[in-house]
């Protein structure tokens, strides 16, 4: 298995959909075989279209708010000693975090398609929240799918959607998280692809939702680029890009331009979540040898039982709670390409206690998984390493979490 | 030997008269339970679709959920399912047996030894819901080696180029999917318009068998009795959960439902 150079990952799938001859691929319906192939027709006519890119990125610009900042975390550089700790905080963007890029995207498509409905899953409630937004935006009527589990945790997401005039429907079956979530939306869009768009929120499911994720939230590793050449004149040469990672929208975003460096030199870390530090459950598949299995059309390293059931996970951030794991990244631990650990639910908030007595950033849960472990491994690096976290999230949404974990004085209102 | 299921339709054929195919869970709502609901039904059904139980189904409605639940909870394997079909295939009056379910099950047991395992079970065909065309190619060409049926789905979606292509790939029977919808929704296409695509499958080759699934109830299946068959699914899930919660006995009240359903194709 080989990544290929010069190539956008998204677009090293052979013509099935797989990457690496083994992950992803489009294992539907026959009912979604259509409306998939004409978004795979539309998306590859539209990214090479350079009146769509103008759009989108004045989209990006104006209304999500283009480029979030890249910051040094001078406190908690000095506090851990070791290498330089900087932050891209893409929590920045419009609504608070990156799902903003993909369900932009997924909008303009819909719109130009002449779709009038469009649905989507959520899990923390950001995807949900960005595509209720977007939708808003664009005059689409907007169905959002949420586990009855993260409906409790994930207020202040919830209220927004509705806010923006978007349906929640809640999902009471299996384990009532975002898996739930994201089978329940395509159930729907089986039932009504022929007047509806569907927007998976985040880089799984068939290739096609894998390709314009990706393709989406690369607007992330685009802008730093920039910004690391402004600040140290060139990419630096032992630089160090940490993300969490869930489905693994935020942190391919992240990486997508640097691809083709050698990892010597840009090294990529991802951090999946490993639950409750005495729980056997986890949502790191990558971390903990989960097998290939088939989750939600696409093949991919997930966690399941010898049958083939898909396991339960959990976690303490709704965004990571999922048992399977973007075929992109599948593909990057198996060409070597990215190193993927695992960080528990109290390292998390260990790290969140950190940052936030450190720095005036507020990581939500999921890139707390990241930061704890950037925070471990700084130490031992040397100082002119640049560490990057991408602050995907804003904790907001955490609020009543933090509060029963951690206690008030951690929450400050917003 | 010819197929199980080519032979029923072929007798079929000679009492002009459409194929009833039944739908029901492997192991719902125990796997004893499940076995004698097979054995009393196969009175009145022709082929029987036994449905291996999947957690995260992304085609099937409320009712069909419930009882792939039912059988999850209970702690069903792949294993309990090849004998629950071996045990029925053994009792007198066997029927033909369609395993229907989803790829991950088949791939985490191998695809060799899944079909090893059909054919010494009696598994006459497969029903694969999400390995379409053309990703099930390699895996309907190792069905066909075992001589066992792999029916191709088509549904309203399906392109002109599409039907010539599945159709051609296709081996004794066809599966066509009535409407956009999950398992179990009420038929909101009218029959009539049903009935052209099927006429259009029937007419780029005669000899396949047709059959209509999704939406097909009491209420519905008279309509289409001039077809090569019809699958009833969610409806008899819905009988066995309602029979559970008014404490009734499901082999007995979901007999009932496929002598009628029977009666109205007759």
């Amino acid at each position: 298995m080989k990544l290929r150079k010069r190539i956008p990952v998204i677009d090293q799938g052979d013509k099935l959909g797989f990457w690496g001859g083994k992950f992803g691929g489009n294992f539907v319906p026959e009912t979604l075989k259509k409306p998939i192939e004409d978004l795979e027709i539309q998306f590859n006519k539209l990214k090479k279209d350079k009146e769509f890119i103008k759009e989108r990125d004045r989209y990006f610009k104006n209304w999500i708010g283009t480029p979030t900042r890249f910051i040094k975390l001078k406190n908690l550089t000095k506090h851990i000693g070791g290498a330089q700790i900087w932050s891209k905080v893409v929590s920045d963007a419009n609504g608070g975090a990156h799902k903003i890029y993909n369900a932009t995207v997924h909008c303009l498509l819909a719109r130009r398609s002449g779709k009038k409905v469009i649905i989507g899953d959520t899990g923390a409630g950001y995807a949900g929240k960005m595509l209720s937004m977007a939708a808003k935006k664009f005059g689409l009527k907007c169905k959002i799918f949420m586990g009855a589990k993260d409906i409790k945790r994930q207020q202040p997401n919830v209220k927004a959607m509705k806010k923006n005039g978007a349906d929640v429907i809640p999902v009471y079956s299996g384990s009532q998280t975002l898996v739930d979530a994201v089978s329940e939306c395509m159930r729907y869009w089986v039932a009504n692809c022929d007047t509806t768009a569907m927007c998976v929120g985040s880089t799984v499911g068939p290739a096609i939702f894998v390709r314009i994720c990706g393709w989406s939230t690369s607007q992330i590793s685009r802008e730093l680029k920039i910004q690391l050449i402004n600040e140290f004149g060139a990419i630096p040469k032992k630089l160090k890009l940490y993300n969490c990672v869930g489905g693994g929208s935020s942190s391919f975003g992240f990486w997508n331009e640097f691809m083709d460096y050698d990892k010597k030199q840009v090294e990529f870390i991802g951090v999946e979540a490993g639950g409750p530090a005495k729980s056997k459950r986890h949502a790191a598949p990558l971390t903990y040898g989960s097998k290939i299995g088939i989750l939600h059309g696409a093949a991919q390293y997930v966690n399941q039982n010898n049958d083939g059931q898909i396991e339960e996970t959990e976690s303490i951030s709704a965004g990571l709670d999922y048992p399977g794991i973007s075929p992109l990244h599948c593909f990057l631990k198996d060409t070597k390409r990215a190193r993927y650990t695992a960080a528990s639910d109290e390292e998390a908030l260990k790290a969140y206690q950190i940052v936030t007595k450190y720095e005036n950033l507020r990581p939500s849960l999921e890139p707390s998984h990241a930061f704890s472990v950037a925070i471990k491994e700084a130490k031992k690096l040397s100082e002119d390493t640049i560490v990057v976290i991408n602050s995907c999230g804003d904790a907001y949404k955490d609020k009543k979490i933090l509060e029963k974990k951690l206690g008030k004085k951690y929450v400050k209102s917003n | 030997m010819s197929n199980p299921i080519r032979q029923t339709f072929q007798n079929l054929k000679k009492e002009r008269r459409a194929a009833l195919l039944t739908y029901t869970v492997a192991g719902d709502s125990s796997n004893k339970q499940s076995l004698e609901i097979l054995k009393s039904i196969s009175n009145y059904a022709d082929i029987l679709e036994v449905g291996v139980p999947h957690n995260t189904p992304v085609a099937d409605g409320g009712q069909i959920q419930t009882s792939a639940y039912r059988a999850i909870k209970n702690g069903i394997k792949m294993n309990d399912i090849f004998n629950i079909v071996k045990n029925f295939k053994k009792s007198k009056y066997s029927k033909p047996v369609i395993l229907m379910g989803y790829y991950n099950m088949i791939y985490q047991y191998g695809e060799n030894n899944f079909l090893k395992n059909c054919k010494k079970s009696g598994v006459s065909g497969l029903i694969v819901v999400d390995l379409p065309w053309p990703e099930n190619k390699i895996f309907s060409k190792k069905c066909k080696k075992s001589s066992i049926n792999f029916i191709q789905l088509i549904s309203p979606t399906t392109s002109k180029q599409r039907l010539k292509s599945i159709i051609k790939d296709s081996h004794d029977m066809i599966y066509y999917i009535s409407m956009l919808s999950t398992t179990g929704g009420k038929l909101k296409v009218s029959p009539r318009k049903i009935l052209i695509n099927y006429n259009k499958i029937k007419k780029i080759n005669p000899k396949k068998n047709c059959v209509i699934g999704f939406g097909i109830t009491e209420k519905t299946i008279s309509k289409f009795k001039n077809t090569d068959g019809l699958v009833v699914g969610s409806q008899i899930c819905k009988e066995i959960t309602r029979s559970l919660n008014n404490r009734q006995n499901p082999v007995i009240n979901v007999s009932k439902m496929v002598s009628k359903l029977r009666k109205k194709i007759s």
